[in-house]
């Protein structure tokens, strides 16, 4: 592939993937180990009555509003669960499922009931995304990346997307001490005056911001696949947080880079004609990485390294 | 003994004397449910002493301890940490969980876990410096897992996750030592190692408070006691509140009155 076919075609699709992929991957390291992976799963439900709510307000398809009718449904949400958990005193997994599955009922009705025949809110593009149209016209060649009036052309999904990546990393920099005392010994870290409440909420809501932005970009698919999988496979891979968090941003790249091309040319190679979804490719080969890492990973074990036992 | 005792005496503090006690606790009452944990409890714990929470299982020990510390919040009663509020002395308190209480598979080393200890002193962004290493060694010597630092928490022991928990306690610097069942499930060694410990503390003008269930060590162990049942059934030095009376009350017929006959003669 020439340059400029490579950069009008694939870098833009290829760079929102990646950051993507770190955003929801980034947080989910912690959402993992504190078994509140699946808040993924709910935020990507629970944006449906979001945006049916804005495009209510609004009436019109654009896409601030609908990115923050989403935020708003993700963030009640968040709030929802964690008043079912703590005045139902039940399980957090059990408070997701009642949160994300009657506000997703509550999407579908409102959807019927309302006058929205006219919007076009398909099932398809909320779980694959569209990553493939992403593309960037205004680009001649590798030049145009120093050209202002080629970048100004750009999908506003790309800015988006690396600001929210931004966001996140920034988070997980500052507050990188409290979340792993907190999220290995809340009691102990309350203690000593970490405000764990606060700073779990503020997890999830970080959580909340990168799927929300990454649905909108990529759909949900991947969303839930690079909460869950990039970290998973990262803790067999080492017995040290840090560590861990560098795998999985490497196996989220990773997927990323690989599912894209995958999806465009693995078709061809196979000799067949079309290529296939490059979301649902990515999430698929971020199962293959923790597949791989579940089989040869060396801290796979729950007892820690082999050897050293 | 007799001395310590004496000593002991000289700086004992009256119940009302909220000012000079580490942990002054009023009116305490906890409830996960509709029925409380723990109900209307006071507690004046003596400085420079070692004092022993004692009870059945399900009594409200843990939970006692859980709401002093602010992890659970109470339904009522109040809290103060030398005269002070609860926010205000956290830095004069090092709390040791029950073992049990955290995921020992989670990723990082014995020495990361010690260092959580220096959270405090090294805030936010602070760089983990020479120093901050050899502080956590030093606590990691001190109950005799310096050799275990770079170990995956989850290879440990019980006795020695046990230990490593203590050690991050003692990277605080507190003056109050409040220990949820320490020696539940560790090996004789550890048990050991955590009470010469822990009587290094107190030699040294510390105050430590612990959740205790082995009524056979308590006269060793302890020159304090606190009985619960969900309400406080007495609190004292050993000799005056560790007796038979008191324990009967506290158990009722959950503890054998062999038991009870035994305690009563080892307490002479």
């Amino acid at each position: 592939m020439s340059g400029e076919e490579f950069v009008s075609l694939s870098l833009t699709p290829l760079l929102i993937g990646i950051f993507a992929a770190v955003a929801c991957a980034l947080p989910g390291n912690f959402l993992v180990l504190r078994k509140q992976a699946l808040i993924g799963d709910a935020i990507s439900h629970v944006v449906l009555p979001g945006i049916v709510v804005a495009f209510l307000l609004t009436g019109m398809i654009a896409t601030w509003p609908m990115m923050l009718g989403a935020a708003g449904a993700a963030i009640l949400a968040v709030i929802l669960i964690e008043s079912v958990r703590r005045l139902g005193r039940i399980e957090p997994g059990a408070a997701m499922g009642v949160v994300f599955t009657t506000m997703f009922a509550g999407g579908v009705l409102l959807l019927e009931q309302t006058d929205t025949s006219t919007v076009h809110l398909d099932v398809e593009h909320a779980l694959y995304g569209n990553l493939e149209s992403l593309i960037w016209l205004d680009a001649t060649g590798w030049a145009s990346l120093l050209d202002p009036q080629a970048l100004a052309g750009l999908p506003a999904e790309l800015p988006r997307m690396a600001l929210t990546m931004c966001v996140v990393i920034l988070f997980t920099w500052a507050l990188w001490r409290p979340l792993k005392i907190s999220t290995f010994d809340e009691g102990y870290a309350r203690t000593i005056g970490i405000r764990t409440n606060l700073l779990g909420l503020m997890l999830v809501m970080m959580a909340a911001i990168a799927a929300v932005a990454a649905f909108d970009a990529v759909g949900s698919i991947i969303v839930i696949a690079m909460f869950i999988c990039p970290p998973a496979a990262a803790r067999m891979m080492t017995n040290r947080l840090e560590r861990q968090v560098a795998w999985s941003v490497a196996f989220a790249v990773a997927s990323a880079v690989s599912g894209y091309v995958l999806a465009g040319y693995g078709p061809l190679w196979l000799g067949a004609q079309d290529a296939v979804s490059a979301a649902g490719m990515i999430a698929t080969m971020s199962g293959i990485i923790l597949a791989l890492a579940a089989l040869f990973g060396p801290c796979r074990t729950r007892t820690g390294a082999p050897g050293q036992a | 003994m007799t001395l310590e005792l004496a000593a002991d005496q000289g700086t004992r503090i009256t119940p009302q004397d909220v000012a000079h006690s580490p942990l002054a606790i009023r009116g305490l009452t906890v409830s996960y449910g509709q029925k409380p944990a723990v109900f209307s409890v006071d507690m004046t714990v003596q400085p420079g002493a070692m004092t022993a929470i004692i009870g059945p299982n399900g009594a409200g020990k843990s939970t006692l301890l859980k709401a002093a510390l602010g992890i659970v919040k109470p339904l009522s009663g109040q809290v103060t940490v030398y005269g002070k509020p609860l926010d205000d002395s956290r830095a004069r308190i090092a709390y040791v969980p029950q073992r049990a209480s955290v995921d020992w598979d989670f990723p990082t080393r014995v020495i990361d876990v010690v260092l959580m200890g220096l959270y405090r002193e090294l805030g936010l962004l602070g760089r983990v410096r020479a120093r901050h290493i050899a502080k956590a060694m030093d606590c990691l010597n001190r109950v005799g897992m310096h050799d275990f630092a770079d170990r995956q928490i989850g290879q440990l022991s019980g006795g020695q996750q046990q230990r490593v928990f203590l050690a991050r306690a003692l990277a605080q610097d507190a003056d109050l030592y409040l220990l949820d069942e320490p020696f539940a499930g560790v090996d004789a060694a550890t048990e050991k190692a955590i009470i010469a410990v822990l009587k290094s503390l107190k030699q040294a003008g510390k105050t430590v408070v612990v959740v205790h269930h082995d009524l056979a060590t308590v006269t060793d162990y302890f020159d304090h006691v606190f009985l619960i049942n969900t309400r406080k059934v007495a609190e004292g030095p050993v000799d005056e509140a560790f007796t038979a009376e008191t324990l009967q009350a506290t158990y009722g017929g959950r503890l054998a009155t062999a038991q009870i006959d035994q305690i009563s003669r080892a307490l002479g």
